[in-house]
């Protein structure tokens, strides 16, 4: 396979071609921060959190959705990235509700554990506080929008990897909502199999078991691209 | 070695902060020999004095009290320490602002759902009115530090009481909730 080879942060990669950055950036062993970027799933560049800094280009571009190329200069984590990234963290917890104290996803949140990596001390934004709703018409699982970041990993694990697309986003800007089927409460989306996946890799609290308790949800999105790695060893 | 003044604050919170504090156990010994308690819930003193080196304040600006009371803090503070999540993100206090007009919720609270006979207390001077929205304690006055947590664990308050009885910047961030 052909390889490419590039400098992320001034260190000298050698990549595959077709290979994005994010990907390089990750066997390098450079951390660039993702939200909506899931291992197994494909990439929608939706969180703009891998945002990299390309020499050459104006314009600033997702690490996930940007393919290597032979020479190219990346930079990963300067100064304006950085302050990017903090302010897409702030926003997305202006946004909705994230009240942290009373989430099920607190201490095990990919979005809480974003804003101590990104050093966010506090939100210099004005809350929206929009009125969402939770819907609990699933018998096992709950959808609490007051928690969704509209990564739509949800979305893309059901299609995806279950092959139902249940989930699927409504709306625009900030009145986007997931929705089950067409826009049915989730206990009528005759289509849903119960299969768990969207609860597996929602980062967030959005998605839970009903019955978890503050601090008590467990997940491990990576058992998503163990399923999709172990199917295609067997087929 | 002179003692420096300290405050501390309690505003729409549920004391959880203030216990936090008080889990420091022995070491409130070594804080009581580094600063005087010049106002709080845990001292008696009923208005806020002047020149206050350090103020923590507990809690999100929920009613025209918090809110005065904030200006006149950050007045009379040299450094000010938004303590706990309610004052750094509103926390739970905020999510009354999802309800709305707070005037509806108090007629639904005291009134439509309680007792159909009491009405909604109206006291000038004794029972503060509530502000349209709850706000973090930065969205009223300017903060210098930030300690997150639903409460603080009290080593973290500790350590960033400790970093500033230095003069030194705390370093530890810290978790939400």
């Amino acid at each position: 396979m052909a390889a490419r080879t590039l400098t992320i942060d001034g260190r000298l990669v050698s990549a595959r071609a077709g290979e994005s950055i994010l990907e390089a950036a990750r066997d390098a062993g450079i951390h660039i921060p993702t939200l909506c970027y899931l291992d197994g799933l494909s990439e929608v560049g939706a969180c703009r959190l891998c945002l990299v800094e390309v020499a050459g280009s104006n314009r600033l571009l997702p690490a996930c959705l940007t393919p290597v190329s032979e020479g190219m200069e990346v930079q990963t984590a300067t100064e304006r990235l950085r302050e990017h990234r903090r302010a897409i963290v702030e926003l997305l917890f202006a946004e909705r509700n994230h009240v942290c104290a009373v989430c099920v996803a607190s201490g095990n949140c990919e979005l809480q554990n974003l804003a101590i990596q990104v050093g966010m001390t506090h939100v210099r934004y004005d809350y929206l506080n929009p009125v969402c709703a939770v819907d609990i018409s699933h018998p096992q699982f709950g959808i609490d929008h007051n928690r969704c970041v509209l990564c739509a990993r949800c979305v893309r694990a059901c299609d995806e990897v279950e092959g139902v697309h249940t989930w699927d986003v409504a709306g625009r800007g900030i009145h986007a909502r997931v929705i089950t089927d067409l826009g049915v409460p989730w206990g009528q989306a005759e289509t849903c199999t119960s299969c768990g996946k969207c609860l597996l890799a929602c980062p967030t609290g959005a998605i839970f078991r009903r019955g978890t308790s503050v601090a008590e949800l467990e997940r491990d999105p990576k058992r998503i691209a163990q399923i999709v790695a172990a199917r295609q060893e067997r087929w | 070695m002179s003692r420096i003044t300290f405050a501390t604050v309690w505003f729409g919170g549920c004391s959880g902060c203030h216990m936090s504090l008080l889990d420091l156990d022995a070491w409130l010994f070594d804080l009581a020999s580094k600063v005087e308690l010049v106002y709080g819930p845990l001292a008696d003193q009923k208005t806020f004095p002047d020149g206050v080196d350090l103020t923590l304040v507990e809690g999100a600006i929920a009613n025209e009290e918090h809110l005065a009371l904030a200006r006149e803090i950050r007045r009379k503070t040299r450094v000010l320490v938004a303590l706990g999540d309610c004052a750094v993100t509103g926390n739970v206090t905020a999510l009354r602002n999802l309800a709305g007009d707070p005037s509806g919720l108090l007629q639904q609270i005291y009134a439509e759902r309680g007792d159909p006979t009491l009405a909604v207390p109206r006291a000038p001077g004794i029972v503060p009115r509530l502000i349209e929205r709850v706000t973090p304690l930065h969205a009223a006055v300017p903060v210098d530090h930030f300690l997150p947590g639903c409460p603080p664990s009290a080593p973290r308050i500790r350590a960033m009481l400790e970093a500033l009885l230095a003069g030194a910047e705390p370093s530890e961030i810290g978790r939400f909730g």
